[in-house]
């Protein structure tokens, strides 16, 4: 029986109507559950002597876990860098009018995008049983610099160069997307004020595209950075490889897991914040207020999250 | 040997631009079958036409946005895109083309402002990147353009928060900013609601009294009766009829104009 139909309608005040709200049952249920469910997680793992927290505590900032955050940070980085360097130049070349040189980049995604990360690591780390020595020479000059495969190819070059080519397939179709994105009247209205090829791309599209480049390119880092730790099949000494080091010695494996996935987490974390930071900077054409340049986006940047929940 | 120069054209004196048998394709389709035209400096030229009938490919032939496939196409006795050497046209160099494209000003439909720059912004950029101007001149000279459009106090606004008006008038003065010789605007307001063309034409007819040579193509009719020197109409990739704006939207002499113009009118 619905109870607005008995109430007579001379008697209803308009001032008196009144929203009564919901009862959400499956609501309270679901987070008791969930609540339940943490508590038991929690309790499980404080008291679980697997977990050996001390151990964790003694590992978190041992000097070789250190050094291996600070070898994955710079492996990280370096790959990014020429991944964006190597990924902007084949998407330039994919956008080119030139056939063969469109053929050849798509070539080059296709390869070094499709096959696995794991493969072409293994395959550059045994580059000397096809090229036992890496010689470079002029016609005319004579050699200008020869060594032995093995010993230019350090771990550490080997993943730079392996996972750099395999990132840059990801980043030449990132960076495409972006530049495509910018419509083509920018680029025309720039020549018309007689903007040079290089420079419209430097100065006008570039830095459009940037807006729909950096989301991605954020989550390819994160990506990035946690599949790094595959280079220490070739023992490379990153974060993973120093604490299997470690427990290879000590047994302490689960605190050590513990420890590594504490480090990946943090810079995880850390990259987020600054991608959250580019991303205002990029978009802040959208914005209200004047140009400000990088720091008034960072001055911005906590009133406009709140501002844009509410 | 001889050397053939544009001048053995016989183009008259004082013309900024020279149009003869000018012909464009895109593929198998000829967008421009033949255009002549002849604006003289200082001047302001209106065409008007049907849609498709070329109006918008012809202009960007003008500054070579689009190569021309065959015919005469003259800047101030030059081409844009080419150098003609012995009789033949080379294809200029990239810097080349962009010092001589710099002259020639040009206003889009929409308006296509630089997205990621303030309106002052919009005006600095090819001044200092181009003519190698300090930031502080630039910043000087583009003040005083957005003052001359009204639209001073915008100068921080992002392309996004100004009107379709104030961005065409934005688009204007960034295009001023270049002390271009000549200006080329195609369909500027068609873009704009009717309440904001006004304010863009008002921009227009003070451009035309400062002596600029202009080539507008446009749908104003009052406009082009006002403030043109000459009226083109174009029709099917050719310039059906052109003269006297006044005369010609009294008494056409081609009965497609005056077919178009009973429509329009
Ligand atoms: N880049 C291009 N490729 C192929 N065809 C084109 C291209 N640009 C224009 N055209 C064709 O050329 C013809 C003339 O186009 P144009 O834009 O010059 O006409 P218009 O007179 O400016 O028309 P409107 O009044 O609609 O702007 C049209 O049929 C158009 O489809
Ligand atoms: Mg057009």
């Amino acid at each position: 029986m619905n109870p607005s139909h008995s109430v007579s309608p001379h008697r209803l005040r308009v001032e008196d109507l009144t929203v009564v709200p919901p009862r959400h049952i499956g609501l309270w249920v679901a987070t008791a559950l969930v609540l339940a469910l943490l508590a038991m997680l929690f309790w499980a793992v404080g008291t679980n002597a697997a977990f050996d927290w001390p151990a964790v505590g003694k590992y978190l900032f041992h000097r070789s876990i250190l050094r291996g955050v600070l070898n994955t940070l710079l492996l990280t980085v370096t790959i990014m860098v020429f991944a964006t360097i190597i990924g902007t130049v084949m998407a330039i070349m994919r956008l080119s009018p030139s056939r063969i040189l469109r053929t050849f980049a798509n070539a080059y995604i296709w390869f070094f995008r499709g096959a696995p990360a794991l493969i072409q690591l293994i395959f550059w780390f045994n580059l000397a049983i096809i090229m036992p020595q890496i010689t470079l020479s002029l016609p005319g000059i004579g050699t200008l610099f020869s060594a032995r495969t093995n010993d230019v190819m350090t771990p550490f070059l080997t993943a730079v160069v392996a996972l750099s080519l395999h990132e840059a397939g990801y980043m030449a179709e990132i960076i495409r997307a972006g530049i495509t994105s910018v419509p083509a009247g920018q680029t025309e209205a720039a020549s018309t004020l007689g903007m040079a090829r290089g420079r419209i791309l430097r100065r006008i599209v570039l830095p459009q595209a940037m807006r729909f480049i950096v989301p991605p390119t954020g989550n390819e880092a994160i990506n990035l950075m946690k599949a790094t730790s595959l280079v220490s099949v070739i023992a490379v000494d990153d974060l993973l490889y120093s604490a299997q080091t470690i427990y290879a010695r000590t047994f302490e494996t689960i605190p050590l897991l513990i420890v590594v996935a504490f480090w990946y987490l943090a810079m995880v974390t850390i990259m987020s914040i600054g991608q959250h930071f580019l991303e205002l900077h990029f978009n802040r054409s959208d914005s209200g207020g004047g140009g400000g340049g990088f720091r008034a986006a960072l001055r911005q940047a906590f009133s406009l999250s709140r501002g844009r929940r509410a | 040997m001889t050397t053939d120069r544009e001048q053995d054209f016989h183009v008259p004196e004082n013309t900024m631009v020279y149009a003869r048998g000018v012909r464009k394709s895109f593929g198998k389709v000829e967008v421009l079958k033949g255009v002549d035209l002849k604006v003289p400096t200082g001047s302001v030229a209106c065409i008007i036409g049907p849609s498709g009938s070329g109006k918008s490919t012809f202009l960007r032939c003008i500054n070579h946005l689009e190569d021309i496939s065959g015919g005469l196409l003259l800047v101030e006795d030059k081409f844009v895109g080419y150098d003609l050497v012995d009789g033949r046209l080379h294809v200029v160099r990239p810097a080349e083309l962009c010092r001589r494209r710099a002259d020639i000003g040009m206003v889009f439909q929409n308006f296509n402002l630089f997205g990621h720059m303030t309106a002052l912004e919009n005006l600095m950029e090819a001044p200092i990147q181009v003519r190698g101007q300090s930031r502080a001149e630039a910043r000087e000279r583009g003040m005083a353009l957005l003052e001359r459009v009204g639209l001073a106090h915008k100068a921080d606004a992002w392309p996004r928060q100004l009107s379709g008006g104030q961005q065409q008038r934005v688009a204007i003065a960034r295009a001023l900013a270049m002390d271009p010789k000549l200006l080329l605007f195609d369909e500027p307001t068609s873009a704009l609601d009717p309440e904001l063309v006004g304010e863009v034409l008002a921009v227009m007819r003070d451009l035309a009294q400062s002596g600029i040579t202009m080539i507008v193509v446009t749908h104003e009719i009052g406009f082009a009766r006002e403030v043109g020197d000459q009226l083109i109409f174009m029709d099917g990739g050719v310039v059906e009829e052109a003269g006297d704006p006044r005369e010609m939207l009294r008494d056409a002499r081609s009965e497609r104009t005056r077919a178009f113009l009973s429509h329009v009118l």
